[in-house]
């Protein structure tokens, strides 16, 4: 399969490597640099377990191919605090935002997004902003406590 | 000692990797050499398998094939009884039936490949709903295409008929529904030079996984390992076709002598695993001039799809809770699973309940109406009492107070004044109604299942000083290891961080019996409890339990004890509490060690333009003995609750000749951050004897509450009887129509006037 040469920052590093160009880059993430804590859910756009943040957007990398992201700046759910300190972790943590899992890391950087754009969402906010994201164990009212709660708290470190 | 642990609301004991990624589910891990493997599915739903073969494309020796002629065991997913194959033999009977098994370690390949195997079918006449099944005109399992069968009868039911004010009838029904775990089922297997075969995953039940390898490969027990890995949500859904999978990754992996993962994709998981069982119930109860119940006849069906599977005690969890928490002195339930040509039909959370549960709570309503009186009212004048026998002649021994509990949630639901509120504001297109539902969940295995489980669970002392929990209890985001280890830790008096749990693998805990039916926090829990004491006995055998020690003290005595009499372990089995007694031959007795009861009240706005319906609050009171801990336990009320949501209004599986037509996140819908109202969790705590800390069970009683609470609500908003779910906008819009009439005298009620 044809390859082309894709340079990309990373968590704030800069990396390159050879990869077929419409490779996903949700795969990308995954098998190229072993970040595998952006999951896969449904692989068409519709669950958010594969958010990421790309150059300021919230995308779904399963629907991103790996040249759109050259040269672009992008944001994982390991760049945050890899002991879990983040603000929207820590109150993931603490409220029951995180049950089985799966969804957490989409959800964290779908929250991330917001709370740093929105600081002080109202409840209405925080569910249309989550809105692209499933969790099938919450439903959904912790992970909106836990928005709120690292809303009102701590400073939303910008990375 | 550390007083309390129990109660708090100690953190999620694995949260770390979950909110930073570095949580390893199955997808998330690579061995070296590893293969990916695929699954070769039927296209249609019956039919004599004629031939296979191969169409040129790709290089075929490069792969690892697998057919039925590879299995060096018995070809039979080994569950209740063993009519599925493990592959498809001579027949299928149901589309996406596994067939034959590809294995290649480039997934492109393996999509190309997958595309390129060719089956030839001889087809015959599929059976694809409940009543065609009935009928009987073509037989597709068995003699009758009847799986099980269940009769209660308590009292004479005919013989009340007569002499009744007032007969009323109903016919409810509901859905297939899909799980929708985030994380797509997945397997990987190993077979080592010495054959054993291990294999890790998502699943809910490792000592299941284990006897279908068994089974399957013909091994002695020790030959197969099975290992839980992180599992990213499971409702049932991961209860038994997990088997299957571990099953097909194992044959690759023998085959091929290499690791072999198989992962489903959105689409197969949908299409291909199992759903909630379809359900039909109709009721004929009898009533007093003054509103008690006389008799209730029930007749309860659900369909299994095409392979016995679970159904049999999904079927009889269901037939149990038909008759709600109702004091009637002539209940009869007849109940049948019969078998379609559809995927098999399989454990779902709530298990059958769900499913009986909406159908009496929905007729409660309706008789209320009926015979004029206020659902409240109807309900407190029937409800059982402690001292009262259910329909299987069960003895309400614990306190009970349900028409407490109700008027708790009606009040603070604030549903008396609302009700006024609606009524006198009923001109505008926007419709709003409340409605509610009281209920039962029971807790544990249905009749004399726990005592066939006998449960093990072990604790041992770590070389640090800390204690560790050995069962087979999953995680699968419900709480498993945070609730045992509070217990642990409450029993043992130290701190919850000095308690670890050991992850489910079959080579190094006991079988503590499957994780289902509310089970984990009150029968293995208890288990724990027991460990624990005798933990405790053992580590101060030669001088007096003193009356209190630091948790500290306590690590230093168990690394002196260790050091001197080597590793510390204790064990305790189930064992059925006295004055339980179930009899399986006449379905009568004491069919759950105790019952979780709630009132679940919804308040709805109904579009009479659109058809819409949105729940804007919802209330859920509980009394599910004593929780543990109450972030936990909201989460668990509150995902149910949604869940349930999903069910009553949104989630609705399209059959195309047996095969779901919609199994894309795009076109079958669940509920997301914009459907829920603001949910209201409330517990009414009374600590249950037999429970550890006095817990019941929890996890599923939220999903049989919200279905007919929200379609009470819709009736009482429109004045329509809506008796199906999910309830759509096109249900509505054409009910509406066809009926700008009252509901409660649609043509399905029937009034009788003895
Ligand atoms: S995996 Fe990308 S949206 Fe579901
Ligand atoms: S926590 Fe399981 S899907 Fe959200």
């Amino acid at each position: 399969m044809k390859t082309s040469r894709l340079s990309l920052t990373i968590n704030g590093a800069r990396r390159t490597i050879e990869t077929p160009p419409m490779k996903r880059l949700l795969d990308v993430l995954r098998e190229d640099f072993q970040l595998t804590g952006t999951k896969e859910g449904c692989g068409e756009g519709e669950c958010g377990a594969c958010s990421v943040i790309l150059d300021g957007v919230l995308v779904n990398s399963c629907l991103v191919p790996a040249l759109h992201a050259a040269g672009a700046n992008v944001r994982t759910i390991e760049g945050l605090s890899p002991g879990g300190s983040h603000p929207v972790q820590a109150a993931f943590a603490r409220c029951g935002g995180a049950q089985c899992g799966i969804c957490t890391p989409g959800m964290i950087m779908a929250s991330v997004h917001l709370l740093e754009r929105n600081p002080h969402p109202s409840r209405l906010e925080i569910q249309e902003a989550l809105a692209g994201n499933l969790c099938r164990c919450t439903g959904y009212q912790k992970i909106i406590d836990a928005v709120q709660a690292a809303s009102e708290g701590d400073e939303i470190a910008d990375l | 000692m550390e007083p309390h642990v129990v109660g708090l609301p100690v953190r999620r004991k694995e949260v770390v990797g979950k909110i930073t990624g570095a949580a390893k589910y199955i997808d998330d891990v690579q061995l070296p050499g590893m293969l990916h493997g695929v699954t070769i599915r039927s296209t249609i739903p019956r039919g004599k398998l004629l031939n296979i073969s191969f169409l040129p494309g790709v290089p075929w020796d490069e792969f690892t094939i697998v057919t039925a002629a590879d299995i060096p065991g018995s070809n039979v997913v080994s569950q209740i009884h063993d009519d599925q194959p493990m592959l498809a033999r001579d027949m299928v009977n149901h589309p996406h039936e596994p067939v034959l098994l590809l294995a290649h370690e480039n997934k492109d390949q393996l999509r190309c490949a997958r595309e390129l195997v060719h089956i030839e079918y001889e087809p015959l006449p599929a059976v694809l709903d409940m009543d065609e099944a009935l009928e009987q005109r073509t037989i597709i399992w068995g003699q009758d295409n009847v799986f099980k069968q269940y009769l209660i009868n308590k009292g004479d039911v005919d013989s009340v008929w007569a002499e009744a004010a007032r007969i009323i009838e109903g016919e409810y029904s509901t859905e297939a529904q899909e799980h929708v775990y985030i994380e797509p089922n997945g397997m990987l297997a190993t077979v080592s030079p010495s054959e054993c075969v291990t294999v890790s995953g998502s699943l809910q039940c490792p000592y299941y996984v284990h006897k279908a390898l068994t089974t399957l490969f013909n091994l002695p027990s020790h030959k197969v390992r099975v290992i839980q890995t992180e599992t990213g949500g499971a409702f049932g859904g991961k209860e038994e076709y997990p088997s299957i999978i571990a099953g097909h990754a194992a044959l690759l992996a023998w085959k091929s002598g290499r690791p072999v993962k198989i992962v489903y994709d959105r689409e197969e998981d949908m299409v291909a695993t199992t759903k909630r069982h379809p359900s039909r119930t109709r009721h004929r109860t009898a009533v007093s001039e003054d509103g008690r119940l006389l008799a209730m006849d029930i007749e309860f069906t659900i369909d299994g799809g095409a392979y016995s599977t679970l159904s049999p005690v999904v079927l009889s969890r269901g037939t149990i809770h038909a008759a709600g928490p109702y004091r009637c002195p002539n209940v009869r339930v007849r109940s049948t699973a019969v078998a379609t040509n559809a995927p098999p039909h399989g454990a779902f959370r709530g298990f059958g309940a769900p499913q009986s549960l909406f159908a009496v709570e929905r007729h409660m309503d309706r008789i209320a109406y009926t015979i004029g009186l206020t659902p409240d009212e109807f309900r407190r004048r029937n409800f059982l009492r402690s001292g009262d026998a259910t329909a299987t002649g069960q003895i309400i021994t614990q306190p009970l107070d349900l028409p407490g509990l109700q008027e708790r949630a009606l009040r603070s639901a604030g549903y008396y004044k609302k009700l006024e509120t609606f009524r006198a504001n009923s001109a505008s297109a926007l419709k709003r109604g409340m409605g509610f539902a009281t209920f039962m969940h029971g807790a544990g295995f249905t009749g004399s299942g726990e005592r066939h489980l006998a449960s093990v669970v072990e604790l041992e002392g770590t070389a640090g000083g800390n204690v560790r929990i050995l069962c087979s209890m999953t995680e699968m985001g419900q709480g498993t290891n945070t609730i045992l280890t509070q217990i642990a830790a409450e029993a043992l008096g130290i701190a919850y961080e000095q308690v670890e749990i050991c992850p489910p693998d079959t080579a190094l805990v006991p079988n503590s019996g499957p994780t289902v039916a509310s089970r984990t926090s009150m029968i293995v829990g208890k288990l724990i409890e027991q460990a624990a004491g005798e933990f405790k006995k053992r580590l101060w055998s030669d001088d007096e339990l003193p009356a209190d020690y630091s948790p500290g003290q306590f690590s230093a005595k168990l690394r002196d004890y260790q050091s001197v009499c080597g590793p510390l372990r204790t064990r305790a089995q189930y064992h059925e509490p006295a004055g339980i007694h179930w009899d399986d031959e006449h379905y009568r007795g004491d069919a759950y060690g105790a019952f979780s009861w709630a009132t679940y009240v919804a308040e709805v706005t109904v579009d009479t333009i659109t058809g819409e319906v949105q729940v804007d609050e919802f209330t859920a009171l509980q009394e599910v003995g004593r929780v543990i801990n109450p972030v936990l336990a909201a989460g668990q009320i509150e995902g149910g609750i949604v869940q349930g949501l999903g069910f009553a209004l949104l989630e609705k599986v399209t059959w195309n000749q047996g095969s779901m037509a919609n199994n894309q996140l795009t076109n079958y819908i669940i509920p997301t951050a914009m459907d829920v109202p603001p949910i209201k969790v409330l517990f009414e705590e009374i600590p249950y004897e037999y429970g550890a800390s006095g817990a019941k069970g929890i996890g599923e009683l939220p999903m049989d509450g919200p279905a007919p609470a929200i379609l009470n609500a819709v009736v009482n908003a429109l004045g329509i009887a809506f008796d199906h779910v999910p309830l759509t906008p096109e249900d509505i819009l054409s009910k509406l129509s066809q009926n700008g009439k009252h509901a409660h005298d649609a043509p399905e009620v029937v009034e009788t006037i003895a």
